[in-house]
């Protein structure tokens, strides 16, 4: 039987881990990360996880150490967040274009100068180039249970690509939660063994990998990571619907609350996506037609469902907690690239909210929607980049 | 009668690399390759129970270019920084594994001294079943001779071109075997091209040892030293000769117990207690940098290879030796 318990998502995290039954974990401390290998050395040390934990000097050395694992055949795992996932920047393209499924938790944090140690995306969003799949959890089960699903996506045979699951920093990695810790024999059943036919060091089978690769090769090496990451979509659908069946609860790229007849919808990822449920609703009674959109996936992204949800509305605006400094939010800037030769579309208007931990309040979002409102009575987006919450006295 | 020969005859690294023609660094990694096989043999029953894991640099480049590889044994590369990070984690995976073995870590100086410095130091520190092989060719190679922590004094590269305001390269030598042994882990050893009996010895004791050892071996690179390709032993050997190389090796961090091998070339060796406390070298170092087109400007700067002369003589007295120096002259 699954144990309903409460718990941090950090604690989630190192659950998902002991649950996968990684042979490798390597990590170093960082806030808000660090309950995650802390856990984790505790089931170690208890023989609760039978794993080797290599306590590293840093998280270069943590992606590092876990590349030549996973190059010598074991699933893997680590957490960091942040600088550390920064520091990991160079090693992130490696362990993806040598195909190997290495699955990390993110505590998604904000980026220095100046430091902080509060929630943003821009971590992760950072990386999205690097070819590493990215899931964003709204709550506690859903980091457990993408990390789960991380593994599933990234070991599946047509995608052989790490993945990285964030969940928001303090708002879900230090925060207490109900959680479902689901049964070891269901786990073992969905993610099996990792037995890898392309990756691993064994001296019965001398193999050479992380070679140099010329002009002749190099081009089609990207290619197939390219395509991995095509194949990853149809490869995620199926398994959230074996999860779905195995364990009963629905995950979907993209997941609709209330848009049926919304003329502004929202969309966010993360443990925004909750307050922005709670804030439709309020909405709602008010009698606006409006409507909320979570991403669960970030990389692949959802290009079909982002598609299928602009058919639904007159205004699709996006709040996120990230920046491409000299342009828009990264999602906005990806979700306008999928629709950019569908023939009728929305307006498009992009919100950056909540960056170093900011609260994002009803507030803000009321500011938000009276943005989009003007947008839909005039029938046209003026300035497309708005950053709600911002302290003008300040400026 | 057939003599055995002097090591095994099975080749783990292949020829049709892409290594320069006199390349002192190839001829180490496939002597170190073999004395690692032998160690796996006699303390693992089985000499292919290895893996390499090796550091973005010139033996990395030259051995492994799609669709072709010069290794005969699981190797692999991740970066230039993080080869010592990498063969920890393929050493927990076999562990876990049940692969019975030993990792082999290989980098140039740069990737050793200098960006993956921290990488060892964590490696050692934990105390991980790997040989970490420095092959020391003194400066930035596979980039275009560029100087590293590693190079030499006086030493010409590219960043320390010799001019009106400059000698050359203008800080000392640093030895990371020295840093290594501050790890207290139970072997450290320098090592030459120059003499690979001793050489391949060390790579066997450090494959033997259980948890981490570290080998710095000097190896001559014709490209960037400017020196003649079929001269790379002989010069590698003045290195030991005339005192610019030391041979030694330290266990458990034991620096009071360090173990100086002789350096031959009329050497005098002094002892006491076992210890080695003082060498009369016979040749002068000008007998190694003569052949080498990176000292040439220090002949025309005698106060500069004083300077080096008087360097070495500080890096020999840290090891407890008192360094006799002879000038050419004398």
């Amino acid at each position: 039987m699954p144990i309903r318990t409460v718990m941090k998502a950090n604690e989630a995290a190192a659950w998902a881990a002991k649950l996968a039954k990684p042979k490798v974990i390597a990590a170093f401390p960082i806030t808000p990360s660090t309950l995650v290998p802390e856990k984790i050395s505790e089931f170690v040390a208890n023989g609760e996880l039978d794993a080797e934990f290599i306590k590293v000097e840093s998280e270069h050395s943590a992606i590092s150490a876990l590349v030549g694992a996973s190059a010598a055949g074991v699933r893997t795992f680590t957490a960091t967040a942040s600088q550390g996932l920064a520091l990991m920047h160079e090693v992130l393209f490696i362990a993806a274009g040598m195909r190997l499924p290495i699955v990390m938790a993110i505590g998604n944090r904000a980026l220095s100068a100046p430091i902080n140690i509060w929630n943003d995306w821009q971590d992760t969003i950072s990386q999205r180039d690097t070819g590493w799949i990215q899931f964003y959890a709204e709550n506690n089960q859903e980091a457990l249970d993408l990390i789960l699903l991380a593994y599933k996506v990234a070991e599946d045979e047509r995608v052989l690509l790490p993945a990285m699951v964030g969940f928001d920093a303090f708002i879900l990695t230090h925060t207490v939660e109900p959680v479902e810790i689901p049964d070891q024999e269901v786990v073992d059943e969905f993610l099996g063994e990792y037995e890898p036919k392309h990756a691993y060091l064994d001296p019965k089978r001398p193999i050479t990998q992380g070679t140099l690769a010329f002009p002749a090769h190099y081009m089609e090496a990207r290619y197939l990571v390219w395509e991995a990451m095509e194949n990853a979509r149809k490869v995620i659908d199926e398994a959230f619907a074996e999860f779905e069946k195995k364990f009963g609860r629905k995950y979907q790229k993209i997941e609709e609350y209330r848009t049926d007849d919304a003329e502004i919808i929202f969309v966010t990822m993360g443990s925004l996506a909750g307050t922005l449920k709670d804030w439709v609703d309020k909405k709602r009674e008010e009698g606006y037609k409006v409507g909320a959109a979570k991403m669960t996936v970030y990389r692949p992204f959802p290009v079909e469902e982002i598609r299928e949800l602009a058919k639904k509305t007159k205004v699709l605006a996006f709040i996120e907690k990230d920046i491409s400094m000299g342009l828009y939010g990264a999602v906005f800037t990806d979700a306008s690239a999928a629709l950019i030769n569908e023939s009728e579309k929305p307006l498009m208007l992009d919100f950056i909210a909540g960056l170093g931990g900011r609260d994002v309040t009803f507030n803000q979002l009321d500011e938000a929607l009276s943005i989009a409102k003007e947008a839909l009575e005039k029938g046209k987006v003026e300035k497309p980049i708005h950053w709600i919450g911002l302290r003008k006295e300040l400026l | 009668a057939v003599r055995k020969p002097p090591i095994t005859t099975r080749e783990y690294w292949a020829p049709g690399h892409a290594a320069c023609a006199g390349c002192g660094c190839a001829t180490a990694l496939r002597l170190a390759t073999k004395a690692f096989s032998e160690a796996m043999e006699e303390k693992y029953g089985d000499p292919n129970a290895f893996a390499i894991a090796q550091a973005t640099g010139c033996m990395e480049v030259v051995s492994a270019v799609f669709p072709y590889t010069a290794w005969k044994v699981p190797w692999v590369h991740v970066a230039f920084e993080n080869a010592a990070a990498a063969a920890s984690g393929i050493e927990a995976a076999w562990k876990k594994k049940g692969i019975k073995g030993k990792i082999l870590a290989i980098g140039g100086d740069g990737g050793t001294a200098d960006i993956g410095l921290q990488a060892l130091s964590g490696m050692l520190e934990r105390g991980h079943n790997v040989v970490y092989l420095m092959y020391d060719n003194e400066a930035y190679m596979n980039t275009g001779i560029q100087r590293s922590s590693s190079t030499p004094y006086g030493a010409w590269t590219t960043t320390s071109p010799p001019g009106k305001y400059s000698i050359g390269e203008d800080r000392p030598k640093k030895w990371v075997a020295l840093i290594a042994a501050a790890h207290m882990i139970p072997y450290v050893a320098t090592a030459s091209i120059g003499n690979p009996f001793d050489f391949v010895k060390k790579v066997k004791k450090a494959a033997k040892v259980d948890g981490p050892a570290f080998v710095q071996v000097h190896c001559t690179c014709p490209t960037g030293w400017r020196t003649p390709l079929e001269k790379g032993i002989e010069i590698a050997r003045l290195a030991i000769e005339t005192g610019m190389w030391p041979l030694f090796e330290i266990e458990n961090g034991d620096i009071w117990h360090i173990k100086i091998q002789p350096p031959g070339g009329g050497a005098k060796v002094y002892k006491e207690g076992g210890r080695v406390v003082r060498i009369e070298f016979k040749k002068p170092i000008e007998e190694y940098l003569k052949y080498q087109g990176r000292f040439k400007h220090l002949f025309k700067r005698p106060e500069a290879i004083d300077e080096l002369r008087n360097q070495i003589k500080a890096m020999w007295k840290v090891l407890g030796v008192e360094a006799i120096l002879p000038k050419p002259e004398e």
